[in-house]
Protein backbone atom coordinates (compact mmCIF):
# COMPACT_ATOMS: atom_id res chain seq x y z
CA UNK A 1 0.00 0.00 0.00
CA UNK A 2 1.12 3.57 -0.72
CA UNK A 3 1.86 5.91 2.17
CA UNK A 4 -0.91 8.22 0.96
CA UNK A 5 -3.44 5.38 1.25
CA UNK A 6 -2.75 4.82 4.94
CA UNK A 7 -5.15 5.84 7.69
CA UNK A 8 -4.31 8.01 10.72
CA UNK A 9 -3.96 4.97 12.98
CA UNK A 10 -1.78 3.12 10.47
CA UNK A 11 0.48 6.16 10.06
CA UNK A 12 0.71 6.51 13.86
CA UNK A 13 1.72 2.84 14.16
CA UNK A 14 4.40 3.25 11.51
CA UNK A 15 5.78 6.35 13.20
CA UNK A 16 5.80 4.57 16.56
CA UNK A 17 7.55 1.54 15.05
CA UNK A 18 10.18 3.76 13.45
CA UNK A 19 9.16 2.64 9.95
CA UNK A 20 8.18 6.12 8.78
CA UNK A 21 9.11 9.62 9.90
CA UNK A 22 6.64 12.52 9.85
CA UNK A 23 8.88 14.17 7.24
CA UNK A 24 8.59 11.16 4.94
CA UNK A 25 4.83 11.10 5.44
CA UNK A 26 4.45 14.77 4.66
CA UNK A 27 6.63 14.36 1.57
CA UNK A 28 4.51 11.43 0.34
CA UNK A 29 1.27 13.38 0.72
CA UNK A 30 2.73 16.50 -0.89
CA UNK A 31 3.90 14.35 -3.83
CA UNK A 32 0.41 12.85 -4.08
CA UNK A 33 -1.11 16.33 -4.20
CA UNK A 34 1.30 17.22 -7.02
CA UNK A 35 0.34 14.07 -8.86
CA UNK A 36 -3.48 14.31 -8.73
CA UNK A 37 -4.53 17.82 -7.72
CA UNK A 38 -4.82 19.18 -11.28
CA UNK A 39 -7.48 16.49 -11.92
CA UNK A 40 -9.28 16.41 -8.56
CA UNK A 41 -8.94 20.05 -7.47
CA UNK A 42 -9.70 19.52 -3.79
CA UNK A 43 -7.79 22.50 -2.44
CA UNK A 44 -8.35 26.23 -2.66
CA UNK A 45 -5.10 26.87 -0.81
CA UNK A 46 -2.14 24.54 -0.26
CA UNK A 47 -0.56 25.53 3.06
CA UNK A 48 2.88 24.10 2.51
CA UNK A 49 4.63 26.76 4.60
CA UNK A 50 2.34 26.05 7.56
CA UNK A 51 2.83 22.30 7.10
CA UNK A 52 6.62 22.73 7.20
CA UNK A 53 6.39 24.89 10.34
CA UNK A 54 4.24 22.29 12.06
CA UNK A 55 6.58 19.54 10.97
CA UNK A 56 9.53 21.46 12.40
CA UNK A 57 7.67 21.57 15.71
CA UNK A 58 7.12 17.81 15.73
CA UNK A 59 9.50 17.04 18.60
CA UNK A 60 7.44 19.28 20.92
CA UNK A 61 4.14 17.76 19.84
CA UNK A 62 5.02 14.14 19.42
CA UNK A 63 2.77 12.99 22.25
CA UNK A 64 -0.18 14.56 20.42
CA UNK A 65 -2.91 12.35 18.97
CA UNK A 66 -2.21 13.62 15.46
CA UNK A 67 1.55 14.17 15.68
CA UNK A 68 2.94 14.23 12.16
CA UNK A 69 -0.42 13.41 10.50
CA UNK A 70 -1.38 15.34 7.32
CA UNK A 71 -4.85 16.88 7.72
CA UNK A 72 -6.96 19.07 5.41
CA UNK A 73 -9.36 21.75 6.65
CA UNK A 74 -12.46 23.05 4.91
CA UNK A 75 -12.02 26.64 3.80
CA UNK A 76 -14.71 27.97 6.15
CA UNK A 77 -12.64 27.36 9.29
CA UNK A 78 -10.49 30.30 10.30
CA UNK A 79 -6.72 29.92 10.04
CA UNK A 80 -4.63 32.75 11.49
CA UNK A 81 -3.00 34.69 8.67
CA UNK A 82 -4.01 32.13 6.04
CA UNK A 83 -6.69 32.81 3.46
CA UNK A 84 -10.13 31.54 4.49
CA UNK A 85 -12.33 32.18 1.45
CA UNK A 86 -15.43 30.14 2.25
CA UNK A 87 -15.56 29.44 -1.48
CA UNK A 88 -16.70 33.03 -2.03
CA UNK A 89 -15.42 36.06 -3.92
CA UNK A 90 -16.57 38.01 -0.86
CA UNK A 91 -13.71 36.52 1.20
CA UNK A 92 -11.28 35.79 -1.64
CA UNK A 93 -8.48 37.75 0.04
CA UNK A 94 -9.58 37.42 3.67
CA UNK A 95 -6.92 36.29 6.14
CA UNK A 96 -8.47 35.76 9.59
CA UNK A 97 -6.66 37.34 12.53
CA UNK A 98 -7.14 34.22 14.67
CA UNK A 99 -7.47 30.42 14.55
CA UNK A 100 -10.78 28.58 14.85
CA UNK A 101 -10.90 26.44 18.01
CA UNK A 102 -10.77 23.25 15.92
CA UNK A 103 -7.66 24.51 14.11
CA UNK A 104 -6.08 25.32 17.47
CA UNK A 105 -6.90 21.79 18.62
CA UNK A 106 -5.38 20.28 15.48
CA UNK A 107 -2.23 22.31 16.11
CA UNK A 108 -2.03 21.23 19.75
CA UNK A 109 -2.43 17.59 18.67
CA UNK A 110 0.55 17.95 16.34
CA UNK A 111 -1.34 17.76 13.03
CA UNK A 112 0.34 18.89 9.81
CA UNK A 113 -2.20 21.03 7.96
CA UNK A 114 -1.82 20.45 4.22
CA UNK A 115 -4.36 22.94 2.95
CA UNK A 116 -7.80 24.50 2.87
CA UNK A 117 -10.37 22.63 0.83
CA UNK A 118 -12.86 23.69 -1.80
CA UNK A 119 -16.54 24.05 -0.90
CA UNK A 120 -19.86 25.43 -2.06
CA UNK A 121 -19.91 29.17 -1.43
CA UNK A 122 -20.67 29.75 2.28
CA UNK A 123 -21.41 25.99 2.49
CA UNK A 124 -24.61 26.47 0.50
CA UNK A 125 -24.85 23.60 -1.93
CA UNK A 126 -24.67 19.86 -2.39
CA UNK A 127 -22.09 19.38 -5.14
CA UNK A 128 -19.29 21.96 -4.52
CA UNK A 129 -20.26 23.42 -7.91
CA UNK A 130 -21.29 26.61 -6.09
CA UNK A 131 -17.65 27.37 -5.28
CA UNK A 132 -16.82 30.79 -6.74
CA UNK A 133 -13.49 29.42 -7.95
CA UNK A 134 -13.69 25.99 -9.60
CA UNK A 135 -15.33 22.57 -9.48
CA UNK A 136 -13.88 19.68 -7.49
CA UNK A 137 -13.95 16.28 -9.20
CA UNK A 138 -14.96 12.99 -7.62
CA UNK A 139 -11.84 10.78 -7.39
CA UNK A 140 -13.93 7.68 -8.30
CA UNK A 141 -15.04 9.25 -11.56
CA UNK A 142 -13.79 12.69 -12.51
CA UNK A 143 -16.97 13.53 -14.43
CA UNK A 144 -18.95 13.27 -11.22
CA UNK A 145 -19.36 15.76 -8.38
CA UNK A 146 -17.76 15.02 -5.00
CA UNK A 147 -20.95 16.11 -3.26
CA UNK A 148 -21.11 19.12 -1.02
CA UNK A 149 -20.70 21.37 0.56
CA UNK A 150 -17.55 19.76 2.04
CA UNK A 151 -16.72 18.29 -1.39
CA UNK A 152 -13.08 19.37 -1.32
CA UNK A 153 -12.49 17.69 2.05
CA UNK A 154 -14.16 14.42 1.00
CA UNK A 155 -12.34 14.34 -2.35
CA UNK A 156 -8.99 15.10 -0.69
CA UNK A 157 -9.43 12.14 1.69
CA UNK A 158 -10.61 9.80 -1.09
CA UNK A 159 -7.74 10.83 -3.39
CA UNK A 160 -5.06 10.41 -0.71
CA UNK A 161 -4.27 14.13 -0.67
CA UNK A 162 -4.44 14.07 3.14
CA UNK A 163 -4.86 11.39 5.80
CA UNK A 164 -8.13 12.91 7.03
CA UNK A 165 -10.03 16.17 6.87
CA UNK A 166 -12.47 18.40 8.71
CA UNK A 167 -15.79 19.31 7.13
CA UNK A 168 -18.85 21.18 8.33
CA UNK A 169 -22.42 19.94 8.12
CA UNK A 170 -25.56 22.11 8.17
CA UNK A 171 -27.93 19.80 6.27
CA UNK A 172 -25.67 16.95 5.18
CA UNK A 173 -22.50 18.71 4.03
CA UNK A 174 -20.17 16.18 5.69
CA UNK A 175 -22.18 12.99 5.20
CA UNK A 176 -23.41 13.40 1.62
CA UNK A 177 -19.91 14.11 0.15
CA UNK A 178 -18.49 11.31 2.31
CA UNK A 179 -21.09 9.01 0.77
CA UNK A 180 -20.33 10.20 -2.79
CA UNK A 181 -16.56 9.79 -2.26
CA UNK A 182 -16.59 6.44 -0.43
CA UNK A 183 -15.22 7.73 2.88
CA UNK A 184 -16.48 8.02 6.46
CA UNK A 185 -18.12 11.29 7.56
CA UNK A 186 -19.49 12.09 11.01
CA UNK A 187 -21.77 14.96 11.97
CA UNK A 188 -21.57 15.11 15.76
CA UNK A 189 -24.41 16.09 18.09
CA UNK A 190 -25.11 19.82 17.85
CA UNK A 191 -22.78 21.48 20.36
CA UNK A 192 -20.20 18.67 20.64
CA UNK A 193 -17.60 20.56 18.60
CA UNK A 194 -16.90 24.26 19.00
CA UNK A 195 -18.08 26.48 16.15
CA UNK A 196 -15.76 29.33 17.22
CA UNK A 197 -14.00 30.48 14.06
CA UNK A 198 -16.30 28.56 11.73
CA UNK A 199 -17.75 31.05 9.25
CA UNK A 200 -21.45 30.98 10.17
CA UNK A 201 -24.10 29.74 7.74
CA UNK A 202 -27.07 28.58 9.86
CA UNK A 203 -25.95 28.80 13.46
CA UNK A 204 -28.53 26.46 15.01
CA UNK A 205 -27.65 23.70 12.52
CA UNK A 206 -23.92 24.08 11.72
CA UNK A 207 -21.56 21.49 13.16
CA UNK A 208 -17.92 20.58 12.40
CA UNK A 209 -16.92 16.93 12.09
CA UNK A 210 -14.33 14.49 10.71
CA UNK A 211 -14.07 13.02 7.21
CA UNK A 212 -11.79 9.98 7.31
CA UNK A 213 -10.72 6.80 5.52
CA UNK A 214 -12.19 4.58 8.23
CA UNK A 215 -14.26 4.56 11.42
CA UNK A 216 -11.26 4.27 13.76
CA UNK A 217 -9.85 7.53 12.35
CA UNK A 218 -13.21 9.19 12.92
CA UNK A 219 -13.02 8.27 16.62
CA UNK A 220 -9.42 9.55 16.87
CA UNK A 221 -10.29 12.85 15.23
CA UNK A 222 -13.35 13.25 17.45
CA UNK A 223 -11.10 12.79 20.50
CA UNK A 224 -9.11 15.77 19.23
CA UNK A 225 -11.89 18.19 18.24
CA UNK A 226 -14.84 17.46 20.58
CA UNK A 227 -15.38 19.21 23.88
CA UNK A 228 -16.67 22.36 25.52
CA UNK A 229 -15.28 25.71 24.43
CA UNK A 230 -15.98 28.84 26.49
CA UNK A 231 -15.75 30.82 23.24
CA UNK A 232 -18.85 29.07 21.85
CA UNK A 233 -21.85 29.50 24.15
CA UNK A 234 -23.72 26.74 22.29
CA UNK A 235 -21.01 24.15 22.96
CA UNK A 236 -21.90 21.47 25.46
CA UNK A 237 -20.13 20.79 28.76
CA UNK A 238 -19.31 17.40 30.19
CA UNK A 239 -20.38 15.11 27.36
CA UNK A 240 -17.05 14.36 25.69
CA UNK A 241 -15.95 10.74 25.82
CA UNK A 242 -12.99 8.67 24.68
CA UNK A 243 -14.53 7.62 21.38
CA UNK A 244 -11.85 4.99 20.68
CA UNK A 245 -13.37 2.91 23.50
CA UNK A 246 -16.26 2.18 21.15
CA UNK A 247 -14.05 0.56 18.50
CA UNK A 248 -15.52 -2.85 19.25
CA UNK A 249 -16.78 -5.50 16.87
CA UNK A 250 -20.05 -6.07 18.65
CA UNK A 251 -23.64 -5.28 17.74
CA UNK A 252 -25.30 -8.12 19.63
CA UNK A 253 -28.54 -6.93 21.19
CA UNK A 254 -28.21 -3.50 19.61
CA UNK A 255 -31.64 -2.27 18.57
CA UNK A 256 -31.78 -0.71 15.13
CA UNK A 257 -34.83 1.02 13.64
CA UNK A 258 -35.49 1.14 9.90
CA UNK A 259 -37.89 4.02 9.14
CA UNK A 260 -40.38 2.87 6.53
CA UNK A 261 -41.22 6.44 5.48
CA UNK A 262 -37.59 6.99 4.44
CA UNK A 263 -37.23 3.75 2.53
CA UNK A 264 -40.56 4.35 0.79
CA UNK A 265 -39.28 7.56 -0.81
CA UNK A 266 -38.40 7.33 -4.47
CA UNK A 267 -34.68 6.76 -4.80
CA UNK A 268 -32.02 4.66 -6.52
CA UNK A 269 -32.82 0.93 -6.25
CA UNK A 270 -29.14 -0.04 -6.15
CA UNK A 271 -28.60 2.27 -3.17
CA UNK A 272 -31.62 0.80 -1.42
CA UNK A 273 -30.51 -2.80 -2.05
CA UNK A 274 -26.96 -2.10 -0.85
CA UNK A 275 -28.12 -0.41 2.37
CA UNK A 276 -30.61 -3.17 3.15
CA UNK A 277 -27.97 -5.84 2.49
CA UNK A 278 -25.68 -4.12 5.00
CA UNK A 279 -28.52 -3.99 7.54
CA UNK A 280 -28.99 -7.74 7.00
CA UNK A 281 -25.30 -8.27 7.86
CA UNK A 282 -25.74 -6.37 11.11
CA UNK A 283 -28.76 -8.54 11.86
CA UNK A 284 -26.75 -11.70 11.24
CA UNK A 285 -24.15 -10.32 13.63
CA UNK A 286 -26.77 -10.10 16.37
CA UNK A 287 -28.43 -6.71 16.00
CA UNK A 288 -32.19 -6.55 16.52
CA UNK A 289 -33.64 -4.85 13.46
CA UNK A 290 -37.20 -3.55 13.32
CA UNK A 291 -39.23 -1.36 10.99
CA UNK A 292 -40.25 1.93 12.61
CA UNK A 293 -42.56 4.76 11.57
CA UNK A 294 -41.41 8.36 11.50
CA UNK A 295 -42.51 11.73 10.14
CA UNK A 296 -41.87 11.81 6.39
CA UNK A 297 -38.43 13.30 5.66
CA UNK A 298 -39.92 15.78 3.18
CA UNK A 299 -41.34 17.82 6.11
CA UNK A 300 -37.85 18.17 7.54
CA UNK A 301 -36.57 19.30 4.15
CA UNK A 302 -39.35 21.88 3.97
CA UNK A 303 -38.55 23.16 7.49
CA UNK A 304 -34.85 23.25 6.61
CA UNK A 305 -35.43 25.48 3.61
CA UNK A 306 -37.02 28.05 5.89
CA UNK A 307 -34.74 27.81 8.94
CA UNK A 308 -31.38 27.59 7.16
CA UNK A 309 -31.96 30.48 4.73
CA UNK A 310 -33.49 32.59 7.53
CA UNK A 311 -30.42 32.18 9.73
CA UNK A 312 -28.17 32.65 6.70
CA UNK A 313 -29.83 35.90 5.72
CA UNK A 314 -29.09 37.21 9.19
CA UNK A 315 -25.53 35.81 9.39
CA UNK A 316 -24.56 37.08 5.96
CA UNK A 317 -25.74 40.62 6.69
CA UNK A 318 -22.21 41.23 8.04
CA UNK A 319 -20.74 41.24 4.52
CA UNK A 320 -21.10 44.94 3.90
CA UNK A 321 -17.63 45.88 2.69
CA UNK A 322 -16.74 47.86 5.80
CA UNK A 323 -14.51 45.79 8.09
CA UNK A 324 -13.14 42.93 6.01
CA UNK A 325 -13.72 41.07 2.78
CA UNK A 326 -14.58 42.57 -0.56
CA UNK A 327 -15.48 46.23 -1.01
CA UNK A 328 -16.84 47.36 -4.35
CA UNK A 329 -14.85 50.09 -6.07
CA UNK A 330 -18.07 51.25 -7.74
CA UNK A 331 -19.72 53.30 -5.05
CA UNK A 332 -20.71 56.94 -4.80
CA UNK A 333 -22.19 56.60 -1.33
CA UNK A 334 -22.51 54.07 1.48
CA UNK A 335 -25.76 52.54 0.29
CA UNK A 336 -24.34 51.87 -3.16
CA UNK A 337 -21.21 50.49 -1.54
CA UNK A 338 -23.32 47.94 0.36
CA UNK A 339 -25.36 46.79 -2.61
CA UNK A 340 -22.50 46.75 -5.11
CA UNK A 341 -20.25 44.86 -2.69
CA UNK A 342 -22.93 42.23 -2.19
CA UNK A 343 -23.64 42.15 -5.92
CA UNK A 344 -19.99 41.49 -6.79
CA UNK A 345 -19.26 39.26 -3.81
CA UNK A 346 -22.17 36.80 -3.64
CA UNK A 347 -22.96 34.03 -6.12
CA UNK A 348 -26.36 32.91 -7.36
CA UNK A 349 -27.24 30.30 -4.70
CA UNK A 350 -26.16 32.52 -1.83
CA UNK A 351 -28.31 35.38 -3.10
CA UNK A 352 -31.25 33.02 -3.58
CA UNK A 353 -31.01 31.78 0.00
CA UNK A 354 -30.60 35.28 1.43
CA UNK A 355 -33.74 36.23 -0.49
CA UNK A 356 -35.75 33.24 0.81
CA UNK A 357 -34.58 33.88 4.35
CA UNK A 358 -35.25 37.60 4.24
CA UNK A 359 -38.72 36.97 2.84
CA UNK A 360 -39.52 34.29 5.45
CA UNK A 361 -38.49 36.62 8.27
CA UNK A 362 -40.17 39.71 6.89
CA UNK A 363 -43.14 41.23 8.63
CA UNK A 364 -46.38 39.44 7.78
CA UNK A 365 -44.67 36.19 6.84
CA UNK A 366 -42.72 35.42 10.03
CA UNK A 367 -45.49 33.32 11.61
CA UNK A 368 -46.42 31.48 8.44
CA UNK A 369 -42.87 30.47 7.60
CA UNK A 370 -40.24 30.88 10.31
CA UNK A 371 -42.36 30.23 13.40
CA UNK A 372 -44.15 27.37 11.65
CA UNK A 373 -40.81 25.77 10.68
CA UNK A 374 -39.53 26.12 14.28
CA UNK A 375 -42.64 24.34 15.50
CA UNK A 376 -42.18 21.58 12.96
CA UNK A 377 -38.60 21.30 14.22
CA UNK A 378 -40.08 20.44 17.64
CA UNK A 379 -42.23 17.71 16.07
CA UNK A 380 -39.23 16.23 14.23
CA UNK A 381 -36.98 16.34 17.29
CA UNK A 382 -39.71 14.69 19.42
CA UNK A 383 -40.16 12.08 16.70
CA UNK A 384 -36.47 11.11 16.92
CA UNK A 385 -36.61 11.14 20.74
CA UNK A 386 -39.60 8.81 20.63
CA UNK A 387 -37.74 6.28 18.46
CA UNK A 388 -34.60 6.51 20.60
CA UNK A 389 -36.63 5.61 23.70
CA UNK A 390 -36.74 2.09 22.28
CA UNK A 391 -33.87 1.94 19.81
CA UNK A 392 -30.10 2.51 19.90
CA UNK A 393 -29.75 3.57 16.29
CA UNK A 394 -31.67 4.35 13.11
CA UNK A 395 -30.31 3.39 9.69
CA UNK A 396 -31.14 5.08 6.37
CA UNK A 397 -29.26 5.63 3.12
CA UNK A 398 -27.03 8.74 3.26
CA UNK A 399 -28.10 10.03 -0.15
CA UNK A 400 -30.80 9.02 -2.64
CA UNK A 401 -28.20 8.16 -5.28
CA UNK A 402 -24.48 7.73 -5.82
CA UNK A 403 -22.48 10.80 -6.89
CA UNK A 404 -24.35 12.93 -9.42
CA UNK A 405 -22.61 14.01 -12.62
CA UNK A 406 -21.14 17.49 -12.71
CA UNK A 407 -23.53 20.06 -14.21
CA UNK A 408 -26.43 17.59 -14.13
CA UNK A 409 -28.78 19.50 -11.80
CA UNK A 410 -29.64 23.11 -12.55
CA UNK A 411 -32.95 23.31 -10.70
CA UNK A 412 -32.38 24.41 -7.06
CA UNK A 413 -35.22 22.33 -5.63
CA UNK A 414 -33.96 19.22 -7.41
CA UNK A 415 -30.51 19.78 -5.92
CA UNK A 416 -32.02 20.31 -2.45
CA UNK A 417 -33.57 16.84 -2.70
CA UNK A 418 -30.13 15.20 -2.71
CA UNK A 419 -30.08 16.06 1.03
CA UNK A 420 -33.46 14.51 1.87
CA UNK A 421 -31.97 11.79 4.14
CA UNK A 422 -29.44 14.00 5.90
CA UNK A 423 -31.39 17.20 6.61
CA UNK A 424 -33.74 15.75 9.30
CA UNK A 425 -30.69 14.91 11.44
CA UNK A 426 -29.57 18.55 11.63
CA UNK A 427 -33.14 19.66 12.32
CA UNK A 428 -33.23 17.24 15.30
CA UNK A 429 -29.64 18.08 16.36
CA UNK A 430 -28.70 14.41 16.70
CA UNK A 431 -25.41 12.81 15.50
CA UNK A 432 -25.11 10.71 12.34
CA UNK A 433 -22.36 9.05 10.35
CA UNK A 434 -22.09 8.05 6.72
CA UNK A 435 -20.11 4.86 6.22
CA UNK A 436 -19.42 3.17 2.86
CA UNK A 437 -21.58 0.05 2.38
CA UNK A 438 -20.94 -0.94 -1.24
CA UNK A 439 -20.68 0.13 -4.87
CA UNK A 440 -23.24 0.49 -7.64
CA UNK A 441 -22.95 -1.06 -11.11
CA UNK A 442 -20.80 1.89 -12.27
CA UNK A 443 -18.39 1.23 -9.40
CA UNK A 444 -19.43 4.40 -7.57
CA UNK A 445 -19.51 4.21 -3.76
CA UNK A 446 -22.74 3.97 -1.76
CA UNK A 447 -23.11 5.37 1.77
CA UNK A 448 -25.22 4.19 4.69
CA UNK A 449 -26.29 6.59 7.43
CA UNK A 450 -26.24 5.57 11.10
CA UNK A 451 -28.20 7.96 13.31
CA UNK A 452 -27.99 8.04 17.10
CA UNK A 453 -29.66 9.98 19.93
CA UNK A 454 -28.12 13.21 21.28
CA UNK A 455 -24.58 12.37 22.52
CA UNK A 456 -24.90 8.88 21.00
CA UNK A 457 -21.70 9.10 18.94
CA UNK A 458 -20.24 6.10 20.76
CA UNK A 459 -22.92 3.62 19.67
CA UNK A 460 -22.74 4.98 16.12
CA UNK A 461 -18.98 4.40 16.07
CA UNK A 462 -19.37 0.90 17.48
CA UNK A 463 -21.99 -0.17 14.92
CA UNK A 464 -20.11 1.49 12.04
CA UNK A 465 -16.85 -0.16 13.11
CA UNK A 466 -18.59 -3.55 13.20
CA UNK A 467 -20.20 -2.97 9.82
CA UNK A 468 -16.84 -1.95 8.33
CA UNK A 469 -15.35 -5.27 9.48
CA UNK A 470 -18.33 -7.26 8.19
CA UNK A 471 -18.28 -5.63 4.75
CA UNK A 472 -14.51 -5.57 4.36
CA UNK A 473 -14.45 -2.91 1.60
CA UNK A 474 -12.49 -0.16 3.31
CA UNK A 475 -9.18 -1.05 1.64
CA UNK A 476 -10.66 -0.22 -1.74
CA UNK A 477 -9.42 3.12 -3.06
CA UNK A 478 -10.32 5.35 -5.99
CA UNK A 479 -7.89 4.78 -8.86
CA UNK A 480 -6.40 7.96 -10.23
CA UNK B 1 -47.85 33.30 -4.10
CA UNK B 2 -44.70 35.38 -4.30
CA UNK B 3 -44.55 37.97 -7.10
CA UNK B 4 -41.90 40.28 -8.52
CA UNK B 5 -42.81 43.02 -6.06
CA UNK B 6 -42.12 40.67 -3.11
CA UNK B 7 -38.76 39.78 -4.62
CA UNK B 8 -37.89 43.45 -5.04
CA UNK B 9 -38.97 44.14 -1.46
CA UNK B 10 -36.87 41.27 0.00
CA UNK B 11 -33.89 42.29 -2.15
CA UNK B 12 -34.16 45.81 -0.75
CA UNK B 13 -34.24 44.56 2.84
CA UNK B 14 -31.20 42.35 2.18
CA UNK B 15 -29.25 45.11 0.37
CA UNK B 16 -29.14 43.05 -2.80
CA UNK B 17 -29.25 44.58 -6.24
CA UNK B 18 -30.95 42.39 -8.84
CA UNK B 19 -31.26 42.92 -12.58
CA UNK B 20 -34.54 42.29 -14.42
CA UNK B 21 -33.54 38.80 -15.48
CA UNK B 22 -32.63 37.83 -11.90
CA UNK B 23 -35.90 39.24 -10.59
CA UNK B 24 -37.85 37.05 -13.02
CA UNK B 25 -35.73 34.01 -12.25
CA UNK B 26 -35.89 34.40 -8.46
CA UNK B 27 -39.63 35.05 -8.54
CA UNK B 28 -40.11 31.71 -10.27
CA UNK B 29 -37.53 29.71 -8.30
CA UNK B 30 -38.38 31.11 -4.87
CA UNK B 31 -42.05 30.61 -5.72
CA UNK B 32 -41.38 26.92 -6.36
CA UNK B 33 -39.36 26.56 -3.16
CA UNK B 34 -42.01 28.30 -1.03
CA UNK B 35 -44.65 26.17 -2.71
CA UNK B 36 -42.74 23.11 -1.50
CA UNK B 37 -42.34 24.68 1.96
CA UNK B 38 -46.12 25.13 2.13
CA UNK B 39 -46.42 21.41 2.86
CA UNK B 40 -45.56 22.38 6.46
CA UNK B 41 -49.15 23.55 6.80
CA UNK B 42 -50.26 19.92 6.53
CA UNK B 43 -48.85 19.34 10.03
CA UNK B 44 -50.92 20.39 13.03
CA UNK B 45 -48.73 22.59 15.24
CA UNK B 46 -51.44 24.39 17.25
CA UNK B 47 -50.13 23.44 20.70
CA UNK B 48 -46.50 22.97 19.73
CA UNK B 49 -43.75 25.07 21.28
CA UNK B 50 -41.17 26.25 18.72
CA UNK B 51 -37.59 24.96 19.03
CA UNK B 52 -34.62 27.22 18.35
CA UNK B 53 -31.89 24.94 19.72
CA UNK B 54 -32.34 21.19 19.89
CA UNK B 55 -29.95 20.50 22.74
CA UNK B 56 -31.28 21.64 26.12
CA UNK B 57 -29.38 24.73 27.25
CA UNK B 58 -30.25 27.32 29.86
CA UNK B 59 -28.89 30.86 29.91
CA UNK B 60 -25.16 30.53 29.43
CA UNK B 61 -23.45 32.94 31.77
CA UNK B 62 -19.82 33.64 32.61
CA UNK B 63 -17.85 35.89 34.90
CA UNK B 64 -17.33 39.35 33.45
CA UNK B 65 -13.54 39.25 33.41
CA UNK B 66 -11.15 41.30 31.33
CA UNK B 67 -9.24 39.08 28.93
CA UNK B 68 -6.89 39.67 26.03
CA UNK B 69 -8.56 40.88 22.87
CA UNK B 70 -7.29 41.32 19.33
CA UNK B 71 -4.78 44.14 18.99
CA UNK B 72 -6.10 47.04 16.92
CA UNK B 73 -3.70 46.55 14.03
CA UNK B 74 -4.75 42.91 13.67
CA UNK B 75 -8.43 43.88 13.71
CA UNK B 76 -7.79 46.44 11.01
CA UNK B 77 -5.51 44.24 8.91
CA UNK B 78 -8.37 43.14 6.64
CA UNK B 79 -10.06 46.54 6.40
CA UNK B 80 -10.70 47.63 2.80
CA UNK B 81 -10.00 51.19 3.97
CA UNK B 82 -8.78 52.58 7.29
CA UNK B 83 -7.67 55.85 8.76
CA UNK B 84 -6.19 56.76 12.14
CA UNK B 85 -6.99 53.36 13.61
CA UNK B 86 -10.59 53.36 12.39
CA UNK B 87 -12.51 51.62 9.62
CA UNK B 88 -13.27 54.15 6.92
CA UNK B 89 -16.48 53.97 4.89
CA UNK B 90 -17.96 56.18 2.15
CA UNK B 91 -19.94 59.14 3.44
CA UNK B 92 -23.37 58.43 4.87
CA UNK B 93 -24.90 61.93 4.77
CA UNK B 94 -25.41 63.55 1.40
CA UNK B 95 -24.14 67.08 0.81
Amino acid sequence: MNIYDLTIHELKEKIAAGELTPAEIKKAYAARINEVEDRVKSYITITDELAEEELADYENKKEGLLAGIPIAVKDNMSTDGIKTSCGSKMLENYKPPYDATVVEKLNEAGAVIMGKTNMDEFAMGSSTENSAFFDTHNPWNLNHAPGGSSGGSAAAVAAGECAAALGSDTGGSIRQPASYCGVVGLKPTYGMVSRYGLVAFASSLDQIGPITKDVEDSAILMNVIAGHDPKDSTSIEGKKEDYTEYLKEDVSGMKIGIPEEYFNLEFDEEVKASVLAAVEKLKEAGAEVETVHMIDASYALAAYYVIAPAEASSNLARYDGVRYGLRSEQAADISEMFTNTRLEGFGDEVKRRIMIGTYALSSGYYDAYYLKAQKVRTLIKDDFDRIFNDFDLIITPTAPSTAIELESKSDPLEMYHTDIFTVPINIAGVPAMSVPCGFDSSEMPIGLQLIGPHFGEGKIIQAAYTLEKLLNIKEKRAEL
Amino acid sequence: MIDKKDVEYAAGLAQLKLDEEEKEKYTEQIGEILNYVDKLSELDTDDVVPTAYTVPMKNVLREDQVKDSLPREKSLANAPDEKDGHFRAPKIMSD
